[in-house]
Order: structure tokens, then C-alpha cells, then sequence
């Protein structure tokens, strides 16, 4: 095996947990999207093109007969905003890779994609065959279970009775523990932790990840000591 | 264009300004020394905010299955191990606890 397909492989074998809690929450969206009027077509083509799994909950709501696509775009991109500091995150990991392909690696940037690839690149440098062995079974699990529920619809229940959407904060949670190095870590998720509750609760909107990451980040800025090791 | 798809592609294309615009942030910025520390706690911060909601302000059930999913995650244990104690211990405590 080459080493590009050994690190496909490794990327599918880490997403594929994922991949099984994707799919009853692409089934739901399918089923709501299209009880809102979109044709299975549609469904298709946002969840392959948006390909965000919060942004399109969000915009179902908004959804209405005559389609508010401006009120929608802007949604799309508060909502996605936490993306651009993830994206900062990530762009400090590419150097290994070709940059012809990171307009496609960004197209597929995904929570989940980007919190296993910050993992990996805690240990091992980041390598293409590694983030698409994450992004690409995704991508297909998500719009394929998408257009299924739009079609087939309303014969799943409730995924939240089964815990599902609970799989992605364990998720997280696991990944959060590998980011773990000395006690200052605690001091800098408990400010972000504190500032997304209390954003969470008193600022509309998505706001709540942009602020706590930030709050983390200025805290780790200011705990910082000049000469110290990283 | 009908709207479904006029909406559709604003929305792809917003979502794809999010994701592009954080890697062009970056582009010849020298990374090291505070500016470092700073953005090593970038993914730990953002991840913990993206789960606030989920483990503080929905209910019982979930605060405590984080609880015990964090305990699983520091043991080292592998990823899906932690995910099924995630998952299985919500379905769990919301059975007990409803």
C-alpha cells in the first residue's frame, strides 16, 4: 500500500464513528427539507454544497414559500462564522501540501474534518490522503443520507431518542483530551467554556463559538511567559 | 434562477467565504513566541465553545454523560471507546432521568 493510501485509510478509520451519527441526522434534515417544499434535488445539492450540517438546521427554519435567499445567505454566513477561525487554525498545518489543492480541502472543511485533522497534526504532519480519507466518506455519507430521508421521509423518528447527535460532542470531547498539556489548558476552556455559556445565553445568533474560542485565545496570549517552551 | 437554487448557492458560497478566508488570514504571518501560544489554544478553545451548549444548557442527562465522557477521554482510551460512552451513557441517564 502507499503511503497516500495508508493515510486515506487511517483518516476513514477515524471518521467512521462519525459517519454512523452523520447519517440518522442527514435522514432528519432530508425529512425536514423536504416538508419545507425542497425537491430532492435540492436536498442534494445544498447538503453537497453547503455541506454544513449546522448552517442547514438553521436555514430549514428560515425556509419559507417564497424563499428569503438573501435572509438565507446571510444566515449561512453568521452561522458559519466560527469557520474562519478554524480555517486559520488549519492553515498552519497545510505547509505539506500541495496549495493547488486547498480551495477543495476548504470546500470540504467540515467541524468534524477540521477536529480530527488539528489532532492528527498534534502528532504527524498533515497529509492530503489523511484529510480526504476524513472528508471525502463525509461528504458522500452526508449528502446521500440527505437526499434519502427527502425521499423516503418521515419513517425515522426522533435521532435524539437514539443519542446520535450526542456522538459528535463525545467526539469532541475525545479530541479536547489530546489537546491537553499542563494545567494552563484548563484555565484557557474554562474562560471559553464561561464565554460561550454566557454568549450562548445573552447574544443571538452563533456568535457563541467565535467568542469563546477567542476569550480561549486571549487568555493563552496573556498567560503566556517570553522565553518559555511551547 | 429559482429562488431554492439562488438561495442555495448564496448559502454554499457564504459557507465556502468562512472556510477560505480563515486560510488567506494567515498567509504570511509569522507565527511564533505569544502569537504561538495564542493560536495552539485556537482548536481547544473553539472546540470546548462548540460543546457548551450540548453539555451545560440542555439538560441533566447530557451535563453528566460529558462528565463521564471526560473521564474516559483522560484515560487515554480510544476515540470510539469515548464516543460509544458518550452515547451510550446519554441514551442512559435520559431514560433514568426522564
Amino acid at each position: 500500500m502507499t503511503s497516500s493510501a495508508r493515510e486515506f485509510r487511517q483518516g476513514l478509520i477515524d471518521v467512521l464513528p462519525i459517519l454512523v451519527a452523520a447519517t440518522p441526522i442527514g435522514l432528519l434534515w432530508g425529512t425536514l427539507a423536504a416538508s419545507k417544499g425542497l425537491v430532492p434535488f435540492e436536498v442534494w445539492l445544498m447538503s453537497a454544497t453547503v455541506f454544513a450540517g449546522a448552517a442547514q438546521f438553521v436555514a430549514i427554519e428560515v425556509w419559507r414559500d417564497l424563499v428569503p435567499w438573501v435572509l438565507l445567505t446571510l444566515t449561512a454566513l453568521i452561522v458559519n462564522i466560527r469557520h474562519v477561525l478554524m480555517g486559520a487554525s488549519l492553515s498552519r498545518h497545510l505547509g505539506g501540501i500541495d496549495g493547488r489543492w486547498h480551495p477543495l480541502m476548504m470546500f470540504l472543511m467540515a467541524d468534524e474534518n477540521w477536529a480530527f485533522s488539528e489532532r492528527r497534526a498534534l502528532k504527524t504532519p498533515l497529509t492530503l490522503g489523511y484529510y480526504f480519507g476524513l472528508a471525502l466518506p463525509m461528504w458522500i455519507t452526508w449528502a446521500t443520507s440527505s437526499i434519502t430521508g427527502a425521499i423516503v421521509g418521515r419513517s425515522f423518528g426522533d435521532p435524539a431518542g437514539y443519542g446520535f447527535y450526542f456522538a459528535f460532542s463525545a467526539m469532541f470531547i475525545g479530541i479536547l483530551a489530546g489537546f491537553w498539556k499542563r494545567p494552563r489548558t484548563g484555565a484557557i476552556l474554562g474562560a471559553s467554556a464561561v464565554a460561550a455559556a454566557l454568549a450562548k445565553l445573552y447574544v443571538p445568533g452563533a456568535w457563541y463559538i467565535v467568542i469563546g474560542g477567542i476569550v480561549g485565545v486571549i487568555v493563552a496570549a496573556l498567560l503566556y511567559r517570553e522565553g518559555e517552551a511551547s | 434562477m429559482t429562488a431554492p437554487l439562488l438561495a442555495i448557492l448564496g448559502m454554499a458560497l457564504a459557507t465556502y467565504a468562512t472556510c477560505a478566508s480563515g486560510l488567506y488570514l494567515m498567509r504570511g504571518v509569522v507565527v511564533k513566541g505569544r502569537l504561538k501560544a495564542a493560536l495552539d489554544a485556537l482548536p481547544p478553545a473553539i472546540l470546548m465553545a462548540v460543546i457548551v451548549p450540548t453539555i451545560l444548557t440542555t439538560g441533566p442527562a447530557e451535563s453528566i454523560a460529558a462528565i463521564l465522557t471526560a473521564a474516559v477521554a483522560f484515560m487515554r482510551m480510544p476515540l470510539v471507546v469515548t464516543v460509544l460512552t458518550g452515547v451510550m451513557s446519554v441514551v442512559l441517564l435520559r431514560m433514568v432521568l426522564s
